[in-house]
């Protein structure tokens, strides 16, 4: 089983990206700061989607001040099922999924019953700020939810797996899925116990999973195994994320996408301080990737589907695909 | 790859002249680098007494130099109510001198010293005597005639102008010797005598005053002793026991054929000594030596005491924010506010470790089940910190007022604790217990009262209460390894663990 601690030299070895080098090195280096409120705040990230034309859940409205809260139902009014979040929330903070109406009351995902007061309190809760970073003023978005797909029944417990993609310069480097488990309350955080899937970057297929920082070869859950997992229409997930490069401008992002049963892959939101516990998931480390995203002569007539296109070449998975299959 | 070359030159410069420009301050005030070092000095005072006759007086006491064979003088005062009081140098001779108007009966003059042990044998003057200067004997022809024997008998017996006076000393002391016992009837001590007979062997010759120094004691007199010059340099000699070179508890108080003591318009004057022996940190001295060195301006002595205090606070705070950086960037340890375990720690230092920690906590944890409540009211924001704040400063006087009320008048330090970064440390921490659940909350306060107690730990260290206080310069070296750990990429020590289960593939 798993030593209590691992050498330097191993992680150097797998080229694990360590916190304090993603920082310096990446974070730092290639993300401009002013071009940090383009994801922090969804609202900001949605409209710059539909801007350039980048799939995401349609913006029904938005709630800025208190007073539009009073007669929210008629807003509301039209709307069967919708999501709605703080702009600035991060870590899935706040976000209210209403999947269906039962006279009155609006039926929660969870299958909880909420009439209009308590939606109202969670509008006026947004709004003041208590799922923003830092608790400054918020304003609140009600999207359309996503069908999610079928694809992964079975895998995802309650909440809405999504698949999360590092892109470094406009290039998908590592990706994985986020499965939420019941340890993780149905949100698809890692830290919070979601199960995370590496995904081969060629195909889309499972590479490896781990929970909780350890390896696992079953959904803690459903008991499937999680090695059967393959997305289907992998290359235009690849192409999503990399347009979120051209999109924010942001060197090195994190990109969360979630797949729609019937509009496809959706940018849900962007991270410009993507996690590493991608490389876990994924048994390597995004390093040498990275170096060698780094030192390339950039082609800038090189177009997404050129950088998708180089990717799923030059980080085929080779060798490994024996290892995790077996 | 050149600009981190510049950066890393950058960081080699700013440690370099903090370590610089710290041994330049070493050297010129004498401010030692260990905390503690101590130095003996003597407290001297010499008291005068006569009788004035009613009229003006002057009095006039010859003063050591400033720098004597293993001493120093480093603070002197005259107290002599009444009294105008003026240092003179006369012919290089350094003479306190009292002066009144009018003064009647007996009058006491102090003039206190503090001397500090050197490790100097500046002897002082060392020109050559000047020719002609013979001092007069008053002998009739028997002591004549028994000089000459005395004289002829140990220059026979000697070599060198030492020899020579070592026999002659050694003659004068034999118990049976007639000529000794006649040489020594008229003259006043063995000191003027052994000079006398120096000088008709053409050895020239100085009176010297010293004073023993000895812990405690009271009323004590000078003891006259002769420096001779051997031709390069003048040797002190001790007039009884024939003994060169100055002991190392002898003071050399005054010099010179000049009187010690000469009071004008008194009578029945005398001088003596009292002296106690004091060991004063090291730092200190320097502090009163070098009040106008450039680097004590320059220093934080020089402000005022209250001031001071402050700034000893003030200038530990770059240590424990760079143990914070230390902490988070090297170990990965996880705090709740980035710097809030410095501010932690600095409250420590008002109110000592263990009560510091249990009142700490008491706090946080009766905040946090406050705030629970709180959470159910629904309040906005600001709204909810402020009442924390409320709550923090009420819960802070409780504990103190209790604590003082079974005795433990401790309880009162709990008042250093920053109140509105303990309110929001319980918001934050109460969050984080909604949110990530105890367990996290557990982690993060327990890694905030880790560096917090780590850095306690170091910023109490005398050493470096000591260096930073003294040395702020020092600061920059700690700048620059802030500097450093800021360019660190390697991994941290809790990526280890966290990428543990890399060690399987």
């Amino acid at each position: 089983m798993a030593s209590a601690w691992v050498s330097v030299g191993h992680l150097k070895k797998f080229g694990m990206l360590g916190m304090n080098c993603r920082n310096v090195d990446f974070i730092n280096r290639y993300n401009d700061r002013k071009l940090f409120p383009l994801v922090d705040n969804k609202l900001k990230t949605k409209l710059l989607a539909q801007e350039y034309d980048v799939p995401t859940p349609a913006l029904k409205f938005v709630v800025r001040e208190q007073h539009e809260i009073s007669h929210i139902e008629r807003e509301l009014a039209g709307l069967e099922s919708f999501a709605l979040k703080p702009a600035k929330g991060s870590g899935g903070k706040g976000i209210l999924v209403i999947i269906g109406r039962k006279g009155d009351q609006f039926i929660r995902s969870s299958g909880a019953l909420m009439d209009i007061l308590d939606i109202r309190r969670h509008m006026s809760n947004i709004l003041a700020g208590l799922y923003s970073l830092g608790g400054t003023s918020d304003v609140a978005i009600v999207e359309d939810l996503i069908a999610f797909d079928d694809c992964f029944d079975g895998y995802s417990y309650e909440g809405v797996p999504d698949i999360r993609i590092i892109v470094f310069r406009g290039y998908p480097v590592m990706a994985m899925l986020r499965l939420a488990t019941a340890a993780s309350d149905g949100k698809a955080n890692l830290h919070q116990g979601a199960v995370g899937v590496g995904l081969s970057l060629d195909t889309g297929r499972c590479l490896n999973a781990a929970q909780f920082g350890r390896p696992i070869k079953l959904h803690p859950d459903t008991g499937r195994p999680l090695s059967d997992i393959k997305i289907a229409g992998w290359r235009d997930i690849l192409m999503l994320s990399s347009q979120c490069y051209d999109m924010t401008g942001l060197g090195y992002i994190g990109t969360d996408i979630v797949l729609d049963k019937v509009a496809g892959p959706q940018l849900l939101e962007l991270n410009a301080r993507p996690g590493l516990a991608i490389q876990i998931t994924n048994g390597r480390g995004l390093l040498p990737r990275l170096r060698h995203i780094e030192n390339m002569t950039v082609n800038r007539r090189f177009r997404t589907e050129h950088r998708v296109d180089y990717v799923m070449r030059q980080f085929a998975e080779v060798d490994s695909s024996a290892q995790s299959s077996a | 790859m050149n600009q981190k070359r510049t950066f890393f030159s950058i960081l080699a410069i700013l440690a370099l002249s903090g370590i610089v420009i710290a041994v330049l301050r070493h050297f010129a005030t004498g401010i030692p680098f260990l905390p503690g070092q101590e130095q003996s000095v003597w407290l001297v005072e010499a008291r005068i007494d006569f009788e004035a006759d009613g009229g003006p007086v002057t009095a006039n006491l010859g003063l050591p130099d400033a720098q004597v064979p293993g001493f120093e003088v480093y603070e002197e005062q005259a107290a002599s109510p009444g009294y105008g009081f003026a240092i003179l140098t006369d012919n290089g001779n350094r003479r306190a001198e009292w002066t009144k108007r009018n003064a009647e009966g007996e009058q006491s003059l102090y003039y206190k010293a503090q001397l500090v042990e050197t490790n100097n044998d500046n002897t002082g003057v060392t020109d050559p005597p000047v020719a002609g200067e013979e001092l007069p004997a008053y002998w009739d022809a028997a002591q004549e005639l028994a000089a000459k024997e005395v004289l002829d008998l140990a220059r026979e017996k000697s070599s060198s102008p030492e020899s020579l006076t070592r026999e002659l000393v050694a003659l004068l002391n034999s118990p049976g010797s007639q000529n000794a016992a006649l040489l020594g009837s008229n003259s006043n001590d063995q000191a003027d005598l052994l000079m006398l007979l120096l000088n008709r062997a053409d050895i020239a010759t100085r009176s010297v005053m010293g004073l023993y120094l000895e812990d405690a004691r009271r009323r004590q007199t000078l003891t006259p002793m002769v420096e001779i010059y051997t031709g390069e340099e003048w040797v002190l000699v001790n007039p009884v026991s024939g003994e060169f070179g100055v002991p190392a508890n002898l003071l050399l108080w005054h010099r010179g054929g000049v009187s010690v003591l000469d009071v004008t318009g008194g009578r029945q004057s005398r001088v003596h000594f009292s002296m106690i022996r004091q060991t004063v940190p090291a730092l200190q001295l320097a502090q009163v030596k070098n009040s106008e060195s450039v680097f004590t301006r320059l220093g934080v002595q020089h402000l005022p005491i209250e001031e001071q205090s402050m700034f000893k606070l003030l200038l530990l705070l770059p240590l424990g924010a760079a143990v914070v950086v230390f902490m988070r960037v090297i170990i990965g340890l996880k705090t709740s506010g980035t710097f809030m375990p410095v501010l932690i720690a600095l409250a420590f230092l008002q109110t000592s470790l263990v009560t510091g920690l249990i009142s700490f906590v008491l706090v946080v944890a009766a905040g946090l089940g406050l705030r629970s409540y709180l959470s159910r009211l629904n309040l906005l924001l600001v709204s909810r910190i402020a009442t924390l704040i409320v709550l923090v400063v009420f819960m802070i006087s409780a504990f103190s007022i209790i604590g003082y009320q079974l005795g433990y008048s401790t309880g009162m330090t709990i008042t250093f604790f920053p109140m509105i970064i303990i309110a929001w440390t319980i918001e934050r921490m109460s969050i984080l217990w909604e949110e990530d659940g105890p367990s996290e909350v557990l982690r993060q306060g327990g890694g905030s009262l880790l560096v917090a107690v780590f850095a306690y730990l170091l910023m109490q260290t005398p050493i470096f209460v000591h260096l930073t206080f003294n040395f702020p310069e020092l600061n920059l070296v700690l700048l620059a390894a802030i500097l450093a750990m800021g360019q660190y990429t390697g991994y941290k020590l809790s990526e280890l663990r966290r990428f543990r289960s890399m060690e399987d593939l």
